[in-house]
Order: structure tokens, then sequence, then C-alpha cells
């Protein structure tokens, strides 16, 4: 049995625009020692997705789904008590501000060692000697003066230190984080991005890297969900879906890395936006900016097996090609 | 944090100069003459008013009556009451312990409920609960004081007969003051029943008093709390596992406490204007209560002195809560 398995999460905003469906009926699995990647534009729904199961959404949101399990407990029906002796302690998330992520009125040592003896009822003397111990684990210079500073005297990077080493003070068997490096300096991003997975190898934990960016999940990932407008679109393991992508949405993404782009002399970037609330077209959500879309796609959509990594689309790429589409000959003439 | 702390008070000097040319006109330029009015009904001769005139100086020119008045309050003389003869700064102390106690007893109310009733009311946004805090909030800023201070008293004192009318204490008790304050004097007088006659001597003027920095302090903690409430290191709070208790309370309201700090610090000031009118409400024998007295008999040294004295006391509350504040906000304390 998986460290986490969710089947068909869905999750339904109650909006003065009336009801908005951010989640639809996502699954995905994460065991231990293991690295989930879920990429998507803003607006997918991957950081709601995942606020869900940490049960950080607010009131407005209703929350469904047939399977929640984690580390064979099921999450949907514990109350909310339970789930905190879980959230924190097992289960932490890292997230993308990290400056305005810490509590600007606390210091560095507060916030860490909150975590320590709320779940691990820590003394004062053992909380320090831990908060230390993580500060040094996160790669921070002289972590006992950090210990006694605020937020606002701590770089971007620094601060997402921070936030690593409080999400890893009891390790915790998941890690969720929500773009980790998206807010960073480009080149402090890496060195988080390998502290990341360096944290994550050591602990044998599990590690859900949620990012907009494709270039992330190649250095980093085992395996890739790809989301679209609340829905997972694709599934592949990182290799094959560059190799290989099987819906159009994961080719456009491929497509505006920088690398690719250039040798394509394509525009680093996919025309058009994730449909929100309101502009959600029928059929296939992505059909407004698919350059395969047909009739059919803005009516239905069908879901694939495995051998097209159950891609959602009518017409699933097989080495660029969409399988079963009408209109192919045309199409070529237009690449 | 010194350099601020220095600042402030240099700060100090100008504002000082400025509120004594402010009390030294605004006496002046009532109508009414001081003397005419110690003579009462019987009147005065022309010559003895001259003479009196001479007495109190009043028959320099204006330039020279501030100069001298400054130079008095730099030795630290006040001068003395035209009515009392006794020294001003003697009458503001012995007056002094009755306001500080009535207005430190509502501000203690209106911070002890108007938190609590402000982070309620966020925490349980557009319920009817936020509805009812911030309805009567509502009401209570536009309470006109001296309405509400009769309402209660027709209501508690006369319909039912709850709270004393007036004063500090019942008649029948009498003990020397020790610190001045009624509730603590009281209790070291040993006699019975002091006490509580004291508690119920407060409680009405405490609550007329209370009520607009209450309704001030109750709006200003919400919407400081909604702000909050919305900011990622509270959703970082709940997601170590922090019971909600520990999330609204310390890391919310830490950070919602210092708008709300410097709301206080404002309050202080209608607090001691709100004192003026309660005092004068409740005949409670505080310096609201002088001032305005004096301020009818035209008692020149006792207004300059006072409104100069509460002056001074309003900015030094005021700075002491900019203090307050660059210790609650780390991002000013260096
Ligand atoms: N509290 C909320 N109320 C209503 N809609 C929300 C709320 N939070 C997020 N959404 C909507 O849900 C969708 C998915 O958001 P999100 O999960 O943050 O996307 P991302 O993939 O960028 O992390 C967006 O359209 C967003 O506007
Ligand atoms: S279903 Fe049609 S519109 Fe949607 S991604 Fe596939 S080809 Fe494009
Ligand atoms: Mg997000």
């Amino acid at each position: 049995m998986a460290l986490l398995e969710i089947e068909n999460l869905s999750v339904t905003f109650a909006t003065s625009g009336g009801e908005f469906r951010a989640v639809d009926e996502v699954s995905l699995v994460c065991d231990r020692g293991e690295i989930l990647s879920i990429v998507g534009e803003s607006g997918s729904g991957k950081s709601v997705s995942m606020l869900a199961l940490m049960g950080l959404l607010p009131w407005t949101a209703t929350v469904t789904a047939d399977t929640m399990r984690f580390d064979g407990r099921d999450i949907l029906s514990m109350s909310d008590r339970q789930r905190r002796e879980i959230i924190g302690r097992d289960i932490a998330m890292i997230f993308q501000e990290p400056m305005s992520s810490l509590n600007p009125c606390f210091t560095v040592g507060f916030q860490i060692g909150e975590t320590l003896r709320v779940h691990l009822g820590m003394g004062r003397a053992e909380r320090r000697e831990r908060s230390i111990e993580l500060l040094k684990l996160v790669g921070i210079p002289a972590p006992e003066k950090r210990l006694s500073q605020f937020p606002h005297q701590l770089s971007g990077g620094m601060s997402q230190r921070v936030m690593i080493a409080m999400a890893l003070a009891c390790n915790p068997k998941l890690l969720i984080a929500d773009e980790p490096t998206t807010a960073l300096d480009v080149t402090i991003q890496a060195q988080i991005l390998d502290l990341l997975i360096g944290l994550q190898k050591k602990n044998d934990m599990g590690l859900i890297l949620i990012t907009h960016d494709m270039g992330v999940v190649a250095e980093t990932a085992e395996r890739v969900q790809v989301q679209y407008a609340g829905q997972k679109v694709e599934e592949q393991r990182v290799r094959e879906l560059f190799d290989d992508p099987h819906h159009p949405y994961t080719q456009a993404l491929l497509s505006a890395l920088p690398e690719r782009a250039t040798r394509h002399g394509r525009l680093p970037s996919i025309p058009g936006v994730v449909p929100g609330q309101g502009d959600r077209p029928a059929g296939c959500l992505f059909s407004p900016r698919c350059r395969f879309a047909t009739d059919l796609c803005r009516q239905t959509v069908e879901r694939q097996g495995p051998e097209f990594g159950y891609a959602l689309c009518n017409y699933p790429l097989k080495e660029g090609v969409p399988t079963g589409h009408p209109g192919v000959p045309e199409l070529e003439s237009a690449r | 944090m010194l350099r601020f702390f220095l600042y402030r008070v240099a700060l100090l000097i100008p504002t000082f100069i400025g509120v004594s040319i402010v009390a030294f006109a605004f006496i002046r330029l009532l109508p009414g003459d001081p003397i005419m009015l110690l003579a009462g009904e019987r009147g005065m001769s022309a010559e003895r008013y001259q003479e009196l005139q001479a007495v109190y100086g009043f028959d320099r020119p204006y330039l020279v009556q501030y100069f001298d008045y400054a130079w008095g309050i730099l030795q630290g003389d006040f001068g003395q009451s035209i009515v009392t003869k006794r020294p001003v700064l003697e009458e503001f102390f012995t007056l002094f312990p009755a306001t500080i106690e009535l207005s430190l007893c509502a501000i203690i109310l209106a911070v002890g409920i108007g938190i609590p009733a402000g982070v309620l009311a966020a925490v349980k946004r557009g319920s009817w609960l936020d509805q009812t805090i911030m309805g009567a909030a509502l009401t209570g800023y536009s309470m006109p004081i001296f309405w509400w201070g009769l309402l209660l008293i027709i209501f508690f004192s006369g319909t039912l007969g709850w709270t004393p009318v007036s004063g500090r204490i019942s008649l029948l008790y009498y003990f020397e003051p020790v610190t001045g304050f009624m509730l603590i004097d009281s209790l070291l007088s040993g006699q019975a029943g002091a006490f509580k006659s004291a508690v119920s001597h407060l409680i009405l003027p405490t609550v007329v008093l209370a009520t607009i920095p209450l309704a001030v302090i109750a709006r200003q903690t919400r919407s400081a709390m909604l702000e909050v409430l919305g900011e990622d290191y509270v959703r970082t709070a709940r997601s170590k596992g922090l019971a909600p208790r520990r999330v609204i309370g310390l890391h919310a309201l830490r950070n919602a406490l210092i708008p709300v700090v410097t709301t206080i610090g404002l309050q202080v000031g209608v607090l001691l204007a709100g004192a003026i009118l309660t005092e004068t409400i409740f005949s409670w024998p505080g310096i609201g209560k002088w001032m305005v007295d004096s301020v009818f008999k035209r008692d020149y040294a006792v207004v300059q002195g006072g409104l100069l004295l509460i002056a001074s006391l309003i900015m030094i509350v005021n700075l002491l809560v900019d203090v307050l504040y660059g210790l609650i906000n780390p991002r000013i304390r260096k």
C-alpha cells in the first residue's frame, strides 16, 4: 500500500458567482522515498488539491474523494483534531512565498520550536538543540545566531531554508513542496531544489513537488502528473513524458521550455490562459487552446488507458501524431 | 530604538510650547472676568477692582503675562487658583488619582472586551454574532456620552436603584487617602462595605467612559484580524497542525495587535476628553470636573495649568504607546 493514495479528489468553492470546481476528480499516489511532480500552469488547481489534503482550505470549499488514505489511515473520516496530529508531523508542507510564510512577529527559533513542542512535547533545551541541528541540515550557517533572528532579517532563500527546517522538524513521511522555488532568484532556485532532493533521499520521504516549470520536473521528479484546469490530463514517468508526451497540453508545456523553444523556433508560451470560473468550455477544457481541437472535442472528451499515460484526450499523441485525428494532413502542413 | 525614543522626546518640547500658548489664549478669549465672577452678586467698587487686577497681574500686557507664566512653569510653578488660593499643581495631584482610576478602569474594560469581541467578529465573519457585535460597536461609537450617562443613571440608579448617582464612595465611609485610588484605599481602610461601595460608584462612570473606546477598539481589532487571517503565515501556522485557538490567539492576534495598539494609544486622548463629560455627569471629583468648574469661574491659572498638564499626560502616554509599538513590532525594533 502506498504512503498516500488519493482517488477522485474534487474541490468545489462556493463563490458569489456560483459553484466553482477548482479540482475535478484528481487521483494521485505517492510512496515513501518517491518524488511525484505535479505540473501545470497557474490556476490548474495544484495548490488547492494539496491544501485539501492538508485540510487548509477555507470553509467555502467542499472537498469530496472516493479515497484519501495516508499511511493506511483514512483521512476523510478523521476528526479535525486527529488530522491536526498528522499535519505538521507526518505530512508537512512548504509554500511558494517563503518571506510571507514565516510569522514576522516571532523568531526563527520560536517558529521551529513550536512544532517540536506541539507534536513531540520537547522541552526547551531539547528544542534548541534540535532546532540547531535542523538549521544545519538545511545548510544555514551560524544556526545559533539565526535562532534569535526575525524573518525580516532573512533573505528569500534563507527563509525557504527555515521553512524547510520547520517542515522537517518531526521527520515527516511526506513533504509537499508547493512551488518552493518560484519566488526565488534563479541562482538560489537550484540550491533549494538540490537541498530538497538531498533531504528526500536522506530521510526516505515521499516528496510531492508542485511546479509550473517543466525544467524543474526534468531535473527532479521520477513521476509526473500534468494538471490542467483542475483535471489530471496525463501521468507518466519523467523520461517517457519528455520523450513522448501523449496530451497536447503536455506537448505544449514541453515546447515552451527555453531550450526546446529555440530548437523549434516557437514562442516559449502557450497562447491563451487556463479557463477559470465562468469561461470553462464544454467537452475538453483545453480545446480553446489546442491546435488539434475538433467539434468532437468541444462536446466531449475521453480518458485514455495506461498506454497513453491516462491522457484526457480524444486524440492522444504518439510521437507527436494525434491518434485517430481526422485532419492530420492539414496539421502536417501547418507545422 | 534609543534614537527613535530621544527623537520623540525632543518632539515633546515644541508641542509643549504650543499647548501652553493655546491654553493661555483659550481662557482669555472667553468672555467674562475672573475678578467680577469672584465678587459674585455683590459686585465691587472700581478701585477695589483695579487693586485686585494689579494683585493678580491681569493689568499687564498679555505678552508680559504669558512670559511670566511660562517662566513660572519652567521653575515648576503653575501658579495658584484664584478661587481656592491653593497651588494648581497641588490641586492637580489631589484630584488626579480619581481621574486615573476612572480612566484606567475604562481602558481596561474597553481593551478587555473590545479585543475579544473584535477577534470573535473577525473569526465568525458574516455570522449573526459578527453582525451583532459590529452593530453594537457602531451604536456605541456614535453614542452621545452625556445622554448615555443620563440614560444609565435613570435606569440603574433610578428605576432599579442598584448604583449610586454620584461621587466616588458613600458618605458613610471616611478615611485618609493613601494612594488616592479609592478601590485600593477602601480595601486598606479595613472598613466593612467600603470596597463594595467604591466599586458600585465606579461601575456606571466606567461603562460610560469606556463605551466609545470599546467600540473603536472592537472595530479596529476586527478589521486588523480579517486582514491578518488571510496572510500566508497564518496558513503556515495551521499547516503545522496547531490548534485553532493557538493559530488565532497567538499567530494572528499578535500581528493584528500592532495597529490595535496605536488605536488604543489614540483613544487615551479621547478618553481624557470623555472623562471631562463623564466626571461632570457623575460628579466625579477628578481633573475633568475640576477643569469644567474652573472654566466657569474663569480661574485662569487652573485652566492654563490643567490643560497643560493634561496635554503633557496625553503626549507622554502617546510616547509610551510608540515605545510599546516598537517593542511588539520586530520590524521597528533594532
Ligand atoms: N478560496 C478560493 N475561493 C475560490 N476560488 C479559489 C480559491 N482558491 C483558489 N481558487 C481557484 O481555484 C483555481 C485553482 O487554484 P490553485 O490551486 O491555486 O492553482 P495553482 O495550480 O496555480 O496552484 C483557481 O482558478 C483559483 O482562482
Ligand atoms: S481532446 Fe481534443 S481539444 Fe482536447 S486536448 Fe485532445 S485533441 Fe486537444
Ligand atoms: Mg499554486
